[in-house]
């Protein structure tokens, strides 16, 4: 392993920037200049992109492997969704001309696209209105609490509390702490919320309910209904999580069944790629009582069919980004929605579903399936007594699969949750069980032979106790 | 069907496996009641007519202007091999690198990543990335409250306003107050700025350079701060700190910085990078994913994710941050962006833009009703007083076909004359005599 550090040879370049007319010591007084230059690295053209291809293939990706990891939805990310977003005519344009005197008629095309795919979110999950600004989910479960928040001091309401079930994502009681509340942690019962425990949770003091639905279990909330009733009684709102979304749009609106804010992952729903880690969209949508508090600016259409930004909204939170958040993301989006389009939506929640089903049936002999019922875009297992979810994931890497997601939820045992996705064919669904029972089986008789693995890929186990404890966060200059 | 592979044949054996007789017999939970109220999109398009569509959209935008807008974000060149290597399946399309078996692509380019980004600011320790500037200087802010249990964050106006903004609306419901330092004509007020810093702040903000282009030393108030126990933050230029008096040598204690000009397109806003460093002492209190050095079991170098337990999936309500995604691809870009061009060519570009604004200004300032705001020095970009309203002059220069700069009155009260102007090395001397003429014949 050498680093770009290690590979650089003073004097070489890349890259070659006509000479300056003047130098920077000529241009500014000595005491607001560096001392001396910044150890970048020094290559040639062909070392960098030789370092970056040879080290890309260190990588597992989705088009590379399948990635069965649940709660990620790691779906193909189509090609030609890429083209479009970095058409010249978004990737060149200055985001501040917009709001220039008269600007806005310059970026039509851009201001059209956020309009558009505002209308497509707001259609496809019954809200009134949606925000593009933030920058990732957990953005977005932020602005959604920040949005909560100021409804409920416009109201009068003294709230201070947010309820989060245990079976929820980290970011969920995160964000909400962000937004200046303190949580209540509820247990689930079966795999649900249980309504008494929420009944009991739900004081006056409560501002909302942070729900993800289906849950991270991979099962559909079968009290939903009832937990709208009684959170209605106390003004209490509803937050829809959006990780889970891609089971069931198309199939069931957030809006229509009593949620007033959601947010979106359209990285992962909307099929844009998710970049080793981002960047990710984490669009916000309201019903009526929230729009007001949206961040600024806004786009509007106007009734000659243009559109303008506007950012005159007295009740505004304010800025989530510096403009209207990671365009460049949801406009992937949009054109994945508008390939899919009517038919497409619900047909993708439709195979994701059947996929998870498909796979929860076939493993459900050798692996502790806790749910025996029809679960949603991702499942939830544990392997047979004695045996480590960690050891089966590594021995899936060594034959080219990505891990499942490992130990989330905390509240199963050794979890082991596979999503495999609709785009993913029966074939490799059906190696994915070949290879997990063959695990599973070869580990009651051997277990070293899992705890050995993975054997051959680029690395093997790491020692994260060692990373932790030596922080070498960096190369150290020679 | 887009993107969906099952056969009629297949779809059949597998609902037989599942037991049962219709793919929307899966979503018997979803009660007829809960089903969608109106379902009103467009059917589906096919690809090449979803190409033409886009391409339609983005030919409405006009991105053939004569460039001379900034503000915080640059038209820097961009070497074709970022796209080239960034947009690779490898990197696009892998997940965050909790599995680091197979990760090792995406861990170490983080790891260059983190020492180049060190190395630009002269600090300690960097994260993976942040959302973006503004983000970064509120979760810099919440580590300095968190780390001196102070409130008071002192915030020098001349940093960006739209930052501010952010700062603002992020930290609205924390327990932190904001004290805003009014600039000086364009210039930090660095003796009020001093004054500001009592015993009860967390930290102090400034921006280099700040937002009119000015460049200062900000060491002086970073010593101040250090006497109250503060903490001193401040956002930085990437491109002109290849020449710049570095974050370190001024004695900060957190760096951050917009890595848009270090390999990102514009893009109407988005996605940007969000750079953080800070010194060592406070790296448990930085928010983000961080990547560490270790050896597998075959005592091969390699690399994690490390310091977890600062992060939500492990800490909950009690994390550093909320942040789960971040802006790993830009960050992978602005690492092949910095590599591409090395200390040499980030200098260089630094400096033709520099030398551009210098002919640029020097060309205005002869023109009659145009004076530059102050006689601070500048980098690339810096602010003039016109005689009349800039908003309206940048609105006429606009169907000339020039962005002739940022009229600050949209967000600085009484300075609706300010024209704030920059320039990269893409920017030709040519470009800057037609501005000129055609700025000259409306003034």
């Amino acid at each position: 392993m050498r680093t770009l550090f290690d590979k650089s040879v003073k004097g070489r370049m890349a890259v070659v920037p006509a000479m300056p007319k003047k130098h920077a010591e000529d241009m500014l007084p000595h005491n607001l200049l560096r001392a001396k230059p910044a150890k970048l690295p020094e290559l040639s053209e062909l070392d960098v992109v030789r370092h970056f291809t040879q080290n890309s293939h260190k990588n597992f990706s989705v088009d590379g492997n399948f990635y069965p990891l649940g709660s990620c939805t790691m779906k193909y990310n189509a090609k030609v969704i890429e083209h479009v977003a970095g058409l010249a005519g978004f990737s060149k344009l200055h985001p501040l001309i917009a709001q220039l005197n008269h600007g806005e008629q310059y970026t039509q095309g851009a201001l059209q696209a956020v309009y558009e795919i505002e209308q497509y979110l707001c259609e496809i999950n019954g809200m009134k209105a949606f925000t593009m600004q933030p920058m990732s989910g957990a953005n977005g479960e932020f602005t959604g609490v920040m949005l909560i928040a100021a409804y409920h001091k416009d109201k009068g309401n003294k709230k201070t509390k947010i309820v989060v079930p245990d079976s929820a994502h980290g970011t969920n009681p995160a964000s909400a702490m962000m937004a200046g509340y303190e949580i209540v942690n509820i247990p689930s019962k079966d795999g649900m919320i249980d309504p008494d425990v929420l009944e009991a949770a739900l004081t006056d003091d409560v501002a909302a309910l942070m729900m993800t639905c289906p849950n991270t279990l991979g099962l559909f909330e079968r009290h939903l209904p009832k937990i709208v009733e009684k959170l209605r009684k106390i003004d209490a709102l509803l937050y829809y999580d959006g990780a889970n979304l891609n089971a069931i749009m198309g199939k069931m609106r957030v809006g229509d069944v009593g949620f007033d804010v959601v947010h979106l992952n359209l990285h992962k729903t909307m099929g844009t790629p998710h970049g080793g880690g981002g960047p990710g969209s984490g669009a916000v949508g309201v019903s009526e009582r929230l729009e007001p508090y949206l961040p600024v600016g806004r786009v509007v259409k106007n009734s000659d069919g243009t559109f303008k930004l506007n950012f005159d909204y007295p009740k505004t939170i304010g800025y989530i980004a510096p403009f209207l958040g990671n365009f460049a993301v949801y406009v992937k989006a949009l054109a994945y929605i508008m390939r899919l389009g009517k038919a497409g939506i619900p047909r993708a929640a439709e195979y994701a579903v059947l996929n998870a089903n498909y796979l929860r049936k076939k493993m459900d002999s050798f692996l502790n399936v806790p749910f025996d019922r029809i679960c949603m875009h991702e499942f939830v297992s544990s392997p047979p007594e004695g045996m480590k979810a960690l050891d089966l994931a590594k021995a899936l890497l060594e034959n080219g699969i990505h891990a499942p997601t490992i130990y989330f939820p905390l509240i199963v045992h050794e979890c082991l949750m596979f999503e495999p996705t609709e785009t993913e064919n029966k074939d490799t669904l059906d190696e994915l069980v070949k290879l997990m029972q063959e695990f599973v089986e070869k580990g009651k008789q051997d277990p070293e032979f899992l705890q050995q693995m993975p054997l051959t890929t680029p690395l093997r186990r790491l020692d994260e106790t060692y990373a932790a404890r030596q922080m070498i966060l960096k190369q150290e200059e020679e | 069907m887009p993107y969906i592979p099952h056969t009629p044949e297949e779809l059949q054996e597998m609902l037989n496996v599942i037991g049962v007789t219709s793919l929307d017999d899966l979503f018997a939970d979803i009660q007829a009641d809960m089903r969608p109220k109106s379902f009103n999109i467009p059917e589906g398009k096919s690809e090449s007519e979803l190409t033409a569509y886009f391409e339609e959209m983005a030919g409405k935008n006009k991105t053939d202007f004569i460039n001379f807008l900034g503000a915080g974000y640059y038209d820097h060149y961009i070497p074709k091999a970022v796209d080239a290597l960034a947009q690779r399946g490898e990197f696009l399309t892998s997940y965050t690198p909790y599995q680091p078996e197979v990760s090792q692509g995406t861990l170490q380019s983080i790891f260059e990543y983190q020492t180049a980004v060190c190395r630009l600011l002269d600090m300690d320790c960097a994260n993976a990335s942040l959302f973006d500037i503004g983000h970064s200087l509120f979760e810099a802010g919440m580590m300095a409250a968190r780390h001196t249990r102070k409130h008071i964050w002192v915030v020098d106006e001349a940093i960006n306003p739209i930052w501010r903004k952010m700062l603002a609306t992020y930290s609205a419901n924390q327990n932190v107050q904001i004290v805003t330092v009014p600039h000086n004509n364009g210039i930090s007020d660095k003796n009020a700025l001093i004054k500001a810093i009592d015993d009860n702040t967390a930290a102090v903000m400034v921006q280099n350079p700040n937002f009119f282009g000015a460049i200062d030393d900000y060491t002086e108030i970073f010593a101040k701060a250090k006497e109250h126990k503060a903490l001193g933050v401040i956002s930085v230029y990437p491109v002109m700190q290849a020449v710049l008096k570095t974050p370190g040598e001024m004695g900060a204690d957190i760096a951050v910085a917009e890595g848009q000009s270090l390999g990102l397109p514009l893009s109407f806003g988005g996605p940007y990078l969000g750079m953080m460093a800070c010194r060592k002492e406070l790296v448990r209190q930085m928010p983000g994913r961080i990547v560490g050095k270790t050896n597998d079991l075959n005592g091969k170098e390699g690399f994690v994710l490390t310091l977890q337990a600062r992060e939500q999936h492990i800490r909950r309500a009690k994390a550093t941050s909320n942040i789960c995604s971040n802006q790993g691809l830009c960050a992978l870009r602005s690492i092949i962006h910095m590599a591409l061009l090395g200390p040499e060519g980030l200098k260089r570009t630094a400096e033709t833009s520099m030398y551009l604004a210098r002919v640029l200004a020097d060309k205005l300032a002869k023109l009659p009703n145009v004076s530059l705001l102050n006689s601070a020095p500048y980098g690339n970009e810096f602010a003039v007083k016109l005689s009349q309203n800039a908003e309206k002059i940048v609105s006429v220069m606009a169907k000339q076909g020039f962005l002739c700069g940022f009229p600050v009155g949209q967000y600085y009260q009484g300075m609706e004359n300010v024209l704030l102007l920059s320039c990269t090395e893409k920017n030709t001397e040519e470009q800057i005599d037609k501005l000129v003429t055609t700025l000259g014949g409306l003034l």
